[in-house]
């Protein structure tokens, strides 16, 4: 099991031609099932050429009428990337993991308005996209470092969540599945949403939940775990020691109007029974003593 | 990116929103111009700068004479602003706005963000005008009316109209305070801002609506289309650390302390700042040298950090992943060498080719600190940081 995706799963790579494209789609292509799963990239202008043998089609439903990929990933710079989303929604593709960083808040009201009411599942942007551990990686992170296991990873950051499953597998414990949500301000799955999943998935016995200041969406997954959850979920939030009114590298991440602190975040999870630390290098044995 | 109250009501003007009549001024001898060219007898003394509060702070007078007017102007122009928003250490203030002054029968506050739990636009609209919005939703929540816009269509004349009711405006005004508040939504969309506050919006003694202060923020992402907005930057109201950062696509941020730390990753740079404070130390900074960390940024980087006198040691925290350790690991020695350094170096690097990122720090004969993990990072840290000498 796992969620999200799994080594059946069919990825357009979106931005196929570009620096990032390429080096990424080759390192998801050279993980676990990565071969069979990359089979299609988009590049307006450069449809009928090919990267290492993946395809390449004009438009994201060519590439996937041509393939019957139902996922993609996408590259594309920060100006085009709201409507390279728009085109895979439009295309009807079950999930798109947005990778670009940077792309500006209007652009992005607008692609989730448009996606009312779609089934295509949006995840990022600005995020390093999800990971099945030993069957395919779709985005950023690195693979080597993820193990197979009961654990689930939901998180809005990238290093700090390479940080958490790094630790996780020192101590033998590998993951079900781990997503990185981003660090935007509007984006598409929040945690509570990746929260459901993973309580809903056999493979996933506990979840390590990592967030950080801005907005209130680890407060609202936090009072869903208080009353649903089945398993045993752990949490982080990075920036406790974040000044007010100062963007801290994420879009996302800044504490506006005294709300969206992390001290908040965390009373609120510990409150609704989540077991939480203060210190970023305890979050593996934290999990290790849930499960 | 933050501008000016003159410029936030220079944009908002072009949309059609009303605001008394007003010339930036650098000099008295220009403020007193523009006293003359506003003509009247009251004029307001307004200083510019990048914060609130700066009515408390002492930054913003009436003047009811020429004299007065020179004696505000004169006092407020080159005076450190202290306000709550500000910080202790104040900011000077280089500009000023004069403005006619306007006969108030009662104060609104206006605000548009981007809400994050609807992902729309909300317009905020109450009737306690002249206070804090974050004072008022703890103290008397509902005297704030909250909507959001729908990002096809935009704020309706209806809808625009109902709020305008809603807080209270009597009805001959209205028809003005509903397009001022389309207006505002207008200018917030098409300019791609982040915040707009009119704080207060008032109502004048003949019912018209004016905006008589007026902030707006930017999308910093969506810049790239606005090359007239950037013009409107003023680098003397920002950290130069922060602007020479930005210029070599770092990201930082001064803090108190004073441990410098050097992350890739805006999530880990948090946690790193977070878990120094656990063990005891305190982050000088906040800096995410992101994906593609190359010698000459971890370079830069060194010397953004040690441009602040009260480092007094500094944490390279690495989680490679992709990226190369023994890149890294080069292009901290190199960094080290360059800018010659004279306090302890604590380096915990994780990720493709660890071991010899760790050879090649250890081979460089800089006394460079090498941290197992990020626990054990923390710890060499703040207790280097102690000892330090500089």
């Amino acid at each position: 099991m796992a969620i999200l995706i799994d080594k059946n799963t069919k990825v357009i790579t979106q931005g196929i031609t570009g620096k990032t494209g390429q080096f990424h789609t080759h390192a998801c292509a050279a993980y676990a099932q990565g071969k069979s799963c990359f089979v299609a990239g988009v590049t307006p202008g450069k449809g009928g050429q090919n990267f290492e043998g993946i395809p390449i089609f004009q438009t994201v439903a060519e590439a996937k009428a041509a393939t019957g990929a139902t996922a993609s990933v996408i590259y594309v710079p920060p100006p085009f990337a709201a409507a390279a989303i728009d085109e895979a929604v439009d295309a009807g593709l079950d999930l798109v993991v947005c990778i670009t960083e940077g792309i500006p808040v209007r652009d992005m009201i607008r692609t989730r308005y448009k996606m009312r009411g779609t089934l295509t599942r949006l995840i990022g942007p600005n995020c390093p996209g999800v990971i099945t551990p030993d069957e395919i990686k779709i985005g950023i992170m690195p693979g080597h470092i993820h193990k197979r296991g009961p654990v689930g990873v939901v998180s809005r950051s990238g290093t700090l969540t390479y940080e958490a499953v790094g630790q996780l597998s020192a101590l033998g414990l590998g993951q079900s599945s781990c997503v990185g949500i981003g660090g935007d301000p509007v984006n598409g799955l929040k945690h509570l949403d990746v929260m459901k999943m993973f309580n809903a998935d056999p493979q996933t016995e506990a979840v390590v939940m990592v967030g950080e200041i801005g907005g209130s969406d680890e407060e609202q997954c936090a009072r869903w775990i208080k009353e649903n959850m089945r398993k045993p979920v752990v949490g982080f939030i990075a920036g406790v020691t974040a000044p007010p009114g100062k963007r801290m590298g994420h879009a996302g991440a800044i504490i506006s109007g005294g709300k969206g602190t992390a001290a908040e975040k965390l009373a609120v999870m510990e409150e609704c029974g989540i077991k939480i630390t203060r210190n970023p290098a305890e979050i593996g044995k934290l999990a290790k003593s849930v499960l | 990116m933050k501008i000016h109250e003159y410029q936030a009501k220079q944009i908002l003007r072009r949309y059609g929103v009303a605001t008394p009549r007003g010339v930036a001024c650098f000099s008295v001898e220009e403020a007193l111009a523009a006293a003359t060219t506003l003509g009247g007898s009251v004029w307001v003394v307004k200083a510019q700068i990048h914060a609130g509060g700066r009515g408390k702070g002492g930054g913003v007078k009436l003047a009811r004479s020429v004299e007065e007017l020179r004696l505000h102007a004169s006092n407020i122009l080159g005076m450190r602003l202290v306000t709550h928003q500000t910080g202790p250490e104040g900011r000077i203030v280089r500009r000023l706005l004069i403005e006619e002054g306007a006969a108030i029968r009662a104060e609104l506050y206006v605000g548009i963000v981007v809400d994050r739990d609807s992902q729309r636009v909300a317009l905020m609209v109450s009737s306690e005008g002249g206070m804090e919005i974050e004072e008022v939703a703890a103290r008397t929540p509902e005297k704030i009316h909250h909507m959001t816009v729908d990002p096809m269509s935009g704020l309706s004349g209806p809808e625009a109209t109902d709020i305008a009711r809603k807080v209270g405006i009597p009805e001959p005004a209205v028809p003005d305070a509903a397009a001022l508040f389309q207006a505002l939504y207008r200018a917030f969309d098409e300019t791609d801002a982040s915040l707009i506050e009119v704080n207060p919006l008032v109502l004048t003694a003949e019912d018209r609506v004016l905006a008589l202060d007026a902030k707006m923020n930017f999308d910093d992402n969506a810049l790239y289309r606005h090359p007239d907005i950037v013009a409107m930057r003023d680098l003397d109201e920002e950290d130069e650390a922060e602007i020479e950062a930005s210029q070599f696509g770092l990201s930082y941020i001064s803090l108190d302390g004073n441990i410098g730390c050097l992350v890739n990753g805006a999530g880990l740079a948090m946690a790193t700042m977070d878990i120094i404070k656990l063990y005891g130390g305190a982050p000088a900074n906040f800096l995410d040298v992101g994906g593609g960390a190359t010698t000459e940024k971890v370079t830069e980087a060194f010397k953004l950090m040690l441009s602040n006198p009260r480092v007094q040691a500094i944490l390279v925290n690495i989680f490679g992943g992709i990226m190369r350790c023994d890149v890294i690991a080069q292009g901290v020695v190199e960094a080290a060498r360059q800018v010659e350094l004279a306090v302890p170096l604590v380096v915990r690097l994780e990720g493709t080719n660890v071991d010899l990122g760790k050879q090649i720090l250890a081979q460089s004969g800089l006394p460079i600190i090498s941290a197992s993990n990020m626990a054990d990072a923390a710890q060499q840290v703040v207790s280097a940081a102690r000892g330090g000498v500089r």
